[in-house]
């Protein structure tokens, strides 16, 4: 691979690619540090201008009053999508961005109440270039997960095993490393673990055992954070993470002993995210083919990198909604509380074909023209049909800047670098035989460009 | 999954599978498929399975429901005890004719009230802790059933696929609309795209151009299929009633698909729920009456056994607002025009016996598609569920 490939696949695995306004220039060196130095500033998740209706205020309402209000500001939950959407677009801080979406997918929930899902995801985005033990700490709490995994029905004298079950199974330490018998008494430990009226963490004392517990075989009148703590102390935490985190960043093909390496860095550094990431992201093997194109782009990547590559602003990015849920990933929304399950998964004829079809879309401002199952979050009650995507993709994609780009390269010579830019492993796409005959070479250049990107190639990171 | 065990149970090698004359050599079989088939028919939202099947004898029903108790006067009665609602004059017909078997307090342990959740469990056949990312239609398309190297072995009709129909290997086929479908498979971009050369392309690559290539022939094929035949029944002109449709043609025209995946959603009767509900059962009735005998006219209702769930029934107790909340236990419709045992497969719910307010599971729901898998489809569930479940003996 030339220098130049290496910092595209760098740009492409540690964030969603390069943007519209930087080149391939530099030294991998320089990029990595680049890479790793600019996550510093970063915009929290707000929406402006929004009623934040706190659980005490709902639960003062009639069932009917909270029914209505939940739907009303159920709405506010896609604008979070969105507006996340363009925040991946645009960041400096695209290590924060993409390792958010990892851990979104990770911790993983699926709420209603847009002001648990702003303080939930900004815990993680907040945490994920910091301590993976903060991060689990601080995830745990979260309103979101308190209501997702149901603690807040975890009591004394009903205990609800389900968070203590899964911040071990999936959060964690991963299955068979812990028995039933510590899901029990964790689960204790995390009795009382609730919502305030406010909408804040509370330990509501009068629910919580504060008896003995014995977990992992230590006994002891443990809290919810000794537990956590525990939990990380067991290296396999650090190697359950590290399995994951490699499957996301390098290949789903996972390489045991470099996993077990990985590992054993990331528990001596206490966790800490970064110096992981470093770890891989400066590594010859990052580079090496068997790890170069070899992931299928999620739908959130692909449609990111589309935006960032062509440079492209909406009029209105609602359709962008659709696209997610038609192609299998829409934030916010995952299938379940074990994230996407990723790779192949993403890909079946319909969402191959629509993923072909994407950027002409785009390009041509079209409708997508297909119509996504009801799934029930956003239901209209008596609505029998599916609905269907017919909002066009109204926006402008940046040509001009775009083409720029190739000013200076030899006609013969632009579907290769088009190809060096856009795709991670071009060696065997060929130009097309037949094209339209173009107008003008700015014409043939969109031509081939849109060709690339609707390439079986692009959907590879 | 690994690169080697997708070629050993595709039985295909790389380069085999991404020669284009290689897939289309299913294209030319033609002929009457007389194998068995299953149609899978989703009620989304929570069908009330209650004022589906009322008990009509029941006092606790007309207690808990004083507004929504359906009277047993208007009730289209099948048992002394169970009458279909009113709107349901098409399952009353099937239910008569011998056509259908019902399972009552259908559902799975430790219920979850949450539709996409508990929808999840009913489309992977998982249990209620337990995550999933492949569809008990698609395991079994990853089990090497017979005729299951055909994309369009599983057809789910619309334009996206449903994860009852992912596996790990192989995945059904979504096609809405087989003409269209068709046209843009024709596009000029996808037909350069499957002349590359792309025999040096392995794993992801070479299974994105794998997944095309077949997209390119199933397209074909089906759309082939779909001329054949065309129905002179009239369906009920809404979605579901033109999908079924859809279904039928496919059928009658000897497409050799053995699995057909539709439904119908805006069960979520959370209000007013009465002439809601009462639209969407005559919809259901209507358009599966209408399919059977379509089916049935061109002798395929023998061969065919179709299945009608929901992700959990509703409350027993109505609600405020005249409506139900999300519930558990539902019944589930078995039809079809060779049932071993058509009626009432087992007693209706008690409703004298609830788990804080919602009906008892008596059924096992993996045992409806274990017995459909190894009694109708004739392969071992077990490998497809994960465990035995016991044979209810419909088919």
């Amino acid at each position: 691979m030339t220098e130049k490939q290496k910092i595209a696949h760098l740009y492409r695995r540690a964030g969603f690619g390069m943007n519209i306004r930087e080149e391939l220039s530099g030294t991998l060196n320089g990029e990595i540090e680049r890479v790793m130095n600019s996550n510093q500033q970063w915009e929290e998740l707000f929406l402006q201008g929004e009623d934040r209706v706190t659980t005490g205020q709902l639960m003062a309402m009639s069932p009917e009053e909270r029914r209505e209000i939940i739907q009303d500001l159920a709405g506010n939950v896609k604008k979070l999508n969105l507006e996340w959407l363009r925040i991946m677009g645009k960041a400096e801080g695209q290590l924060r961005e993409k390792l958010s979406l990892f851990f979104h997918g990770h911790f993983a929930v699926r709420v209603r109440k847009f002001n648990h899902v702003e303080t939930y995801i900004n815990t993680i985005r907040k945490y994920s270039l910091g301590y993976f033990g903060d991060l689990l700490m601080a995830v745990s709490k979260e309103p979101a997960m308190l209501r997702f995994l149901n603690n807040v029905q975890n009591k004394k004298n009903s205990p609800n095993e389900n968070f203590a079950r899964e911040v071990m199974e999936l959060f964690s330490l991963g299955r068979g490393n812990y028995t039933e018998n510590d899901i029990k008494e964790a689960a204790r430990a995390f009795t009382g673990w609730g919502i305030s009226e406010e909408d804040e963490f509370e330990l509501k004392r009068n629910q919580h055992d504060s008896g003995m517990k014995t977990v992992f075989g230590k006994t002891g009148n443990w809290e919810g954070e000794d537990v956590i703590r525990m939990i990380l102390e067991n290296p396999q935490t650090a190697l359950f993470i590290t399995r994951k985190l490699y499957r996301f960043f390098v290949n789903d093909q996972v390489n045991e002993v470099r996993v077990k390496e990985l590992a054993d860095g990331f528990f001596k550094s206490r966790y800490h995210i970064p110096t992981l990431m470093r770890t891989i992201l400066s590594a010859s093997w990052f580079y090496e083919d068997e790890n170069v194109g070899c992931l299928i782009k999620s739908p959130v990547d692909l449609i990111v990198s589309l935006n960032r590559t062509l440079g492209i602003s909406y009029e209105n990015p609602q359709p962008l909604l659709a696209v997610q849920r038609v192609l299998g990933q829409t934030l916010f929304f995952p299938p379940n509380v074990a994230g996407w399950a990723g790779g192949r998964n993403w890909i079946d004829n319909s969402t191959l074909i629509t993923r072909l079809n994407l950027p002409k879309r785009i390009a041509d401002s079209a409708e997508l023209d297909i119509s996504y199952k009801n799934n029930m979050d956003d239901a209209n009650p008596n609505e029998v049909d599916k609905p269907k995507a017919k909002k066009t993709l109204a926006c402008s994609v940046n040509w001009t800047l775009f083409l720029q780009k190739f000013d200076k390269i030899p006609k013969v010579d632009r579907f290769n670098a088009v190809c060096d830019l856009l795709l991670a492993c071009n060696a065997s796409l060929q130009q097309p035989r037949i094209m339209k005959p173009a107008t003008s070479d700015s014409e043939e250049l969109k031509q081939i460009t849109l060709y690339i990107l609707r390439t079986p190639e692009y959907q590879l990171s | 999954m690994k690169r080697r065990d997708f070629i050993k149970l595709s039985g295909l090698t790389t380069t085999a599978a991404l020669i284009p004359g290689f897939l289309k050599a299913f294209e030319g079989k033609t002929g009457n498929f007389s194998g068995k088939r299953v149609v899978i028919v989703q009620l989304s939202g929570g069908n009330d399975g209650l004022n589906t099947l009322v008990p009509f004898r029941n006092d606790i029903y007309y207690k808990e429901r004083p507004k929504l108790g359906i009277k047993p006067e208007t009730l289209l009665k099948i048992t002394d005890e169970a009458g279909f609602n009113p709107a349901l004059t098409g399952f009353r017909k099937l239910f008569d004719g011998g056509r259908m078997a019902i399972c009552n307090g259908v559902g799975y342990p430790n219920p979850d009230r949450s539709h996409f959740r508990s929808m999840d469990i009913w489309q992977t056949g998982s249990n209620a802790d337990e995550y999933l990312n492949t569809g008990w239609i698609g395991r079994l398309l990853d089990s090497k059933c017979k005729g299951c190297d055909n994309p369009w072995y599983a057809v789910e009709v619309d334009d996206t696929l449903s994860l009852a129909m992912k596996g790990n290997l192989k995945s059904g086929f979504a096609v809405k609309d087989p003409a269209r479908l068709q046209t843009l498979m024709q596009d000029s971009f996808l037909r350069q795209l499957a002349d590359q050369k792309t025999e040096s392309a392995s794993g992801e690559l070479a299974f994105l151009y794998k997944t095309l290539a077949q997209t390119t022939s199933s397209a074909a094929y089906i759309y082939e299929k779909s001329k054949v035949y065309k129905s002179t029944l009239t369906y009920p002109q809404l979605q579901l009633g033109n999908e079924l449709k859809q279904i039928a043609e496919l059928i009658r025209s000897g497409i050799e698909s053995k699995i057909f995946y539709t439904g119908i959603s805006g069960f979520d009767t959370h209000v007013q729920q009465t002439n809601t509900h009462a639209r969407l059962l005559q919809i259901v009735g209507d358009s599966l009456s209408t399919f059977t005998d379509d089916l049935a006219a061109g002798g395929e209702l023998e061969n065919t056994v179709i299945l009608v769930f929901s992700e959990f029934g509703r409350r027993v107790k109505q609600n405020a607002s005249n409506g139900t909340d999300h519930g558990t236990a539902n019944n589930v419709y078995i039809i079809g025009g060779n049932l071993k045992q058509g009626g009432m497969r087992n007693p209706l719910s008690d409703l004298s016996d609830l788990d804080s307010g919602d009906l008892k599971m008596q059924l096992d729901f993996r045992s409806i598609y274990s017995t459909i898998l190894g009694s109708w489809l004739n392969v071992d569930s077990k490998l497809i569920l994960g465990r035995e479940f016991s044979n209810l003996g419909f088919v």
